[in-house]
């Protein structure tokens, strides 16, 4: 089976990022950009798919700008056989984003397609379900275990109070929470091999999806900061403080 | 102007994150009704009608809706919210399982986890992990946003009285089936609704230790969460976890014991009223938002803590 997993470029997780001086966003120029650490999950879950003889094929798709390219090489060297960038200089919402997917997916027509349950940047959490109405299929989002079994998949969903699991019939789409696997580190011979994995280039206009938005960003701003705390030196102090002062407990 | 909320509930009850909800459906302004769509729901529909300020509760009772899948749900509150100027539901789990497909299915965008109400029109939500805060403003015809709890006051639980009107849709989809759950068992207050969080990180080096904190926790009606790194090593389940990629609080007091504070943790937790965190490392950078700091060994100050509280 062919396993379709999308991945975004996104600010490192470690880095803390500032918000610019004209409030229109947050400083991205010269700061370290990696995947997406839920993406990541997304393409070691197909890795090992693919390892347990269940897919086939794995095809990874990313809608950016030409740099993204760096990221499905990134996820080539981790294991994906070829990858697709839908090129795109603007920033795009989930919904656009959701329906370049949906055109990659009539085009590649995979089984299963495995994505991230939020993007670390916009925190949306909205692609994959959004690519579920789309597309129709059903969706297990924020998955800790997937199970292929004949034509459905078995996905055990973190939610609020627990554990769940649904039985979704393939095609169906996967989104990943962190625990679903322990994401691999890329070799150096792998990186490599991966720089000659076929990487095809297309253009939203080209799959015939416009990626007009109904909502816009007006302003970007800093959040308010906390005042600064002082240091106790006892627990006596502490719970003190604790009844006099903050009067919370 | 009117409004859809989409009631969180567990079919018997009405969940406190929808009391929320409709603190921000009032703040936008105009009627508001509450959508419960479930299976033998009767008594959720009815606690949803005494919610102050809704006007109306429309009932999908159906065997498809009970466990809220959202090939199933989708559909039905995509139809029933055409008419509507905003269709809200809360940032619990299940909300952001169900709202981005309503949105699709309506061709618009969504706004996720807003946390301020600027106008009937502009947002404000949190990225970046809260490190940054947009202002949004959506032109769409219907406004699908999801609505953090913290962000917003709940509205009284009772005096409202609206009428319940039964609405059918689409039933099952047939593309997906409820297997089944396992859900943490917990007599303490639940986490996102708690007046005070106690939560413990890798400092805490095993699950058994949790129990220092659960003793704290009892003596102060408090719930008790965790960090990523507590959960990862599998002191306790994920359910526990506070932060970007678990839940976000809000308490009146947070007591971070043992937690370093990285990035992703603080997006959890960094609107509570008062911080408190208990380190042995005074250089962890959960001191720079910590109202109150403790530099001593956990495993002495906790139970002190208890003793003397």
């Amino acid at each position: 089976m062919k396993v379709l997993v999308a991945v975004k470029r996104v600010v490192d997780y470690n880095v803390k990022v500032r918000v610019k001086a004209d409030n229109s966003g947050v400083d991205l120029a010269n700061v370290k950009m990696s995947m997406n650490p839920f993406c990541e999950i997304a393409v070691e879950e197909a890795v090992r798919l693919k390892e347990k003889g269940v897919a086939s094929e794995i095809v990874v798709v990313t809608i950016g700008p030409a740099t993204a390219q760096e990221q499905l090489r990134t996820a080539l060297a981790l294991g994906a056989d070829r990858a697709i960038l839908v090129e795109s200089a603007d920033e795009l919402n989930s919904l656009a984003v959701a329906k370049l997917l949906k055109a990659v997916v009539d085009k590649e027509q995979p089984q299963l397609v495995i994505m991230g349950k939020q993007a670390i940047d916009s925190d949306n959490n909205q692609t994959g379900q959004m690519l579920g109405a789309l597309t129709g299929f059903g969706q297990g989002t924020f998955a800790s275990k997937v199970e292929v079994a004949g034509d459905k998949v078995n996905v055990t969903r973190e939610i609020d109070g627990g554990l769940q699991t649904v039985a979704l019939n393939l095609p169906a789409i996967v989104t990943t929470d962190l625990r679903l696997n322990e994401p691999r580190y890329a070799s150096l011979p792998n990186i490599m091999k991966a720089k000659k994995k076929p990487l095809e280039t297309v253009t939203p206009d080209a799959l015939g999806v416009s990626t007009a938005s109904t909502v816009k960003t007006l302003k970007v701003e800093a959040p308010a900061t906390r005042s600064a705390g002082i240091k106790v030196k006892s627990v006596a102090e502490l719970i003190e403080k604790l009844k006099n002062e903050a009067k919370v407990i | 102007m009117t409004i859809l909320v989409i009631a969180e509930h567990t079919n018997a009850a009405l969940a406190a994150a929808t009391l929320n909800t409709v603190g921000a459906a009032a703040k936008i302004g105009g009627d508001i009704h509450v959508l419960v769509a479930g299976s033998a729901c009767g008594a959720a529909a009815e606690a949803a009608a005494k919610v102050a300020g809704v006007a109306k509760v429309l009932v999908a009772d159906n065997a498809a809706y009970e466990h809220q899948l959202p090939e199933n749900v989708a559909p039905l509150v995509a139809e029933l919210g055409q008419g509507y100027s905003h269709i809200l539901a809360a940032a619990t789990s299940n909300g952001k399982n169900i709202l981005p497909r309503v949105a699709a299915a309506l061709d618009v965008d969504q706004i996720s986890e807003i946390i301020a109400v600027e106008s009937a029109d502009t947002f404000k939500r949190p990225i970046y992990a809260g490190n940054a805060i947009a202002t949004v403003q959506s032109s769409a015809s219907v406004k699908v946003i999801t609505v953090r709890a913290t962000g917003f006051d709940p509205v009284a639980a009772e005096g409202g009285s609206a009428a319940v009107e039964a609405v059918s849709g689409a039933a099952d989809a047939g593309k997906s089936a409820f297997v089944g759950e396992e859900l943490a068992k917990s007599d303490r207050p639940e986490l996102t609704a708690a007046k005070i969080v106690v939560s413990g990180g890798r400092g805490m080096q095993n699950g058994d230790n949790f129990k220092h904190l659960y003793a704290l926790a009892d003596k102060l009606g408090a719930a008790v969460g965790a960090s990523r790194a507590a959960v990862d090593a599998g002191f306790v389940p994920n359910d526990m976890q506070v932060g970007q990629t678990g839940k976000i609080v809000a308490p009146q007091l947070y007591i971070a014991v043992g937690i370093s504070g990285a990035i992703q943790h603080l997006a959890g937790m960094k609107d509570s009223k008062v911080i408190v965190a208990i380190n042995k490392d005074e250089e962890a950078p959960i001191f720079q938002v910590a109202d109150y700091g403790l530099v001593a060994d956990l495993f002495e100050a906790v139970p002190e803590l208890e003793k003397l509280v």
